[in-house]
């Protein structure tokens, strides 16, 4: 037998036949779609569509009723809580900002960083050379040296967003799964995100939720369009935007 | 303990903290002990005892204050981890007393002959050794926290429901330890001590050395606390405190840190009951009541939650106006009082006094910051680092 055939697919991400209901609602209904490892996909959708609801199924806060989720072609996600999925390496940002207010801008990126988290290793740390770097690093990458020494709880909403991204850097998961990062910015800080979102697929496989059209055409990727919780259209934002189904739903009938 | 945790654990407030915990812990005992009955200076006996009460109850406050002001967890059973640490104590206490108690017996307890027990039940056996008693005040408490923590923690049980839990669980011990056939001396407790290590429970020397450990037991204590708030665990404590799900998405056992967190904290709840049971001369069920556990939270709040020095001032600063209004005229309405003072210290203080404090600190020393960098300014004195600015 040869090593590779232990992976059922190549793909960093794969999901196949999941459905999830609440209380007879379905959520997510036989939703399929495949990630491949170094891909950005922009995930469309209007409310309801279950945009949030797969995110929550892929890091483990939600249980699907059944279908596959496999990470990196050989871990099924569907038996892990979500310390493990973020231990295997996939990160997560929220729609809504959150970040450790009470705490400094720079106590939220160590938080975030993925070294040892066990409560031993946590207790007897001390902060070693490598690890300043690295934090400086994502600072600069996020835009926020200067406000380093600042409580998280004290930034504008955009930075909050951008403290959020850095702390997935920091977090350096191999899948990023980004809920809405441009929700409630100026036009100069969403060119800003999409930029670095660009950036960061340089070395990470990403998936970004978003409402806003003109940041998913920046990022000219792949596009994804769920509704009722099952994928509607699949392209290109050109070739999704024209696609009839995908107008009816926005549209309405 | 390495040493670069402690000195990272020590601001300037943890400083004077020490410095007034360990002045009283000598210089009371001594005035005690050295100066002549009567004089200006020396603290009376009774003094040293009820103060030796407030130093115990300031390390279950902050007990307390470690896993309510830095993780959320509000416990409203901690009373219950005291009172087993007493309990632990007490038994060693009993087993002193030896042919001295009422009925003469050697090896048990008045209580159980009065019972008509034959032999003394298993779970006594050690307890007129010191060491296994000083053991077993740790690891009781200890082990029912880990075990209920291991529980609830993993069941995600959070907020309000674990604190509900906790009282269940002070009640249900308070009812067991009421039962005659528990074997602790039921509805009356253990009481009537004669020694402790040799020593008689009573006298001066004793009641003195035994507030200079409650007090070295005070400061250990806050050194540990210190210790752990001020490590990457008490950044993850707080993280989880104000965002348990998103500590989770970053690869935290959010249940293991409060596991730890929770055990330690009993730990030390059994410590303050295990001191505290020698200096009052009793220990009966009435310490699990609820209300005991819900005054003790009360205590951290009007100190101010999260600032363990501030837990430790309030456990004083309340217990001190208990004895003071309930010895008068207005000893009927103390619970009211209490109560007003809850409400009054959530509205108008709810960082508590020393959170209160701190903050104004703060904000007047940002004043004096910026007052001096504009005065400098005039001056036309300019630093280097404004000029990076």
């Amino acid at each position: 037998m040869n090593v590779m055939d232990t992976r059922a697919t190549s793909a960093m991400l794969y999901l196949d036949g999941v459905h999830v209901s609440f209380d007879g609602f379905h959520a997510i209904n036989n939703l399929s779609l495949t990630l491949e490892p170094g891909e950005m996909r922009a995930i469309i959708g209007p409310n309801g569509a279950g945009k949030t609801t797969m995110m929550d199924i892929i890091t483990g806060k939600t249980k699907p009723d059944e279908g596959t989720v496999l990470f990196d072609g050989v871990t099924d996600l569907t038996r892990l809580d979500e310390t493990r999925i973020a231990e295997l390496g996939i990160g997560r940002k929220f729609q809504k900002p959150t970040v450790f207010e009470s705490q400094t801008v720079q106590d939220n990126l160590l938080l975030a960083l993925n070294v040892d988290h066990s409560v031993r290793g946590t207790l007897f740390w001390r902060g070693s050379k490598a690890e300043s770097e690295r934090i400086d690093k994502v600072l600069e990458t996020i835009r926020l040296t200067e406000a380093r020494n600042r409580l998280a709880g004290s930034l504008s909403h955009g930075q909050k967003q951008w403290l959020e991204i850095g702390m997935l850097l920091a977090q350096d998961p191999k899948l990023l799964l980004v809920d809405e990062p441009v929700a409630g910015m100026t036009d100069v800080e969403t060119h800003l995100t999409a930029e670095l979102l660009k950036e960061i697929n340089r070395t990470h496989t990403v998936m970004v939720v978003e409402h806003d059209m003109t940041f998913v055409r920046e990022l000219g990727v792949k596009v994804t369009c769920l509704h009722e919780g099952t994928v509607l259209a699949e392209g290109t934002i050109d070739q999704v935007s024209s696609n009839e189904r995908v107008i009816e739903v926005y549209l309405g009938r | 303990m390495t040493p670069h945790m402690l000195t990272r654990s020590l601001d300037r407030s943890a400083t004077i903290f020490l410095a007034v915990v360990a002045a009283c812990g000598i210089l009371i005992p001594l005035s005690n002990l050295l100066l002549p009955v009567g004089s200006f200076l020396q603290v009376p006996t009774y003094l040293v005892a009820l103060w030796g009460k407030y130093v115990c109850y300031a390390i279950l406050a902050l007990a307390i204050d470690l896993i309510w002001g830095y993780c959320g967890i509000l416990s409203l059973g901690h009373g219950a981890f005291f009172a087993l640490g007493g309990y632990a104590m007490g038994m060693y206490l009993m087993r002193q007393i030896g042919t001295r108690g009422v009925y003469g017996n050697p090896i048990l307890p008045d209580f159980m002959v009065f019972l008509n027990w034959q032999k003394l039940p298993w779970y006594w056996y050690g307890f007129d050794m010191f060491w296994f008693a000083a053991l077993m005040v740790l690891v009781v408490p200890g082990l029912l926290a880990f075990c209920f923590g291991w529980l609830a923690f993993r069941s995600r049980v959070t907020g309000v429901y674990l604190s509900i839990i906790t009282q269940a669980m002070t009640y249900a011990l308070l009812l067991a330890f009421f039962r005659n056939d528990f074997g602790f001396g039921g509805n009356n407790g253990l009481t009537d001590f004669k020694d402790i290590l040799g020593f008689n429970v009573q006298a001066e020397g004793t009641r003195a050395a035994l507030f200079a450990l409650s007090c070295l037991a005070l400061i250990i204590g806050f050194l540990i606390c210190r210790a752990i708030v001020s490590s990457k665990l008490g950044k993850v404590l707080i993280a989880v405190r104000d965002a348990e799900s998103r500590t989770r998405f970053l690869g935290y056992r959010v249940e293991s840190y409060k596991l730890f967190v929770f055990t330690v904290s009993a730990c030390m709840a059994g410590v303050a009951g295990a001191l505290y049971v020698p200096q009052v001369g009793i220990i009966n069920p009435s310490e699990f009541a609820p209300g005991n556990s819900i005054e003790a939270v009360i205590w951290v709040a009007v100190g101010g939650r999260g600032t363990l020095v501030g837990a430790a001032l309030g456990a004083v600063v309340v217990n001190y106006a208990k004895t003071f209004f309930t010895s008068g005229v207005l000893a009927p309405y103390w619970l009211f009082m209490l109560g007003a003072l809850f409400i009054l210290v959530t509205l108008l203080l709810p960082k508590g006094i020393v959170g209160t404090f701190n903050a104004w600190w703060d904000s007047s020393k940002e004043k004096r910051t910026a007052t001096s960098v504009s005065a400098a300014a005039e001056d036309g004195v300019t630093e280097p680092k404004m000029m990076a600015e």
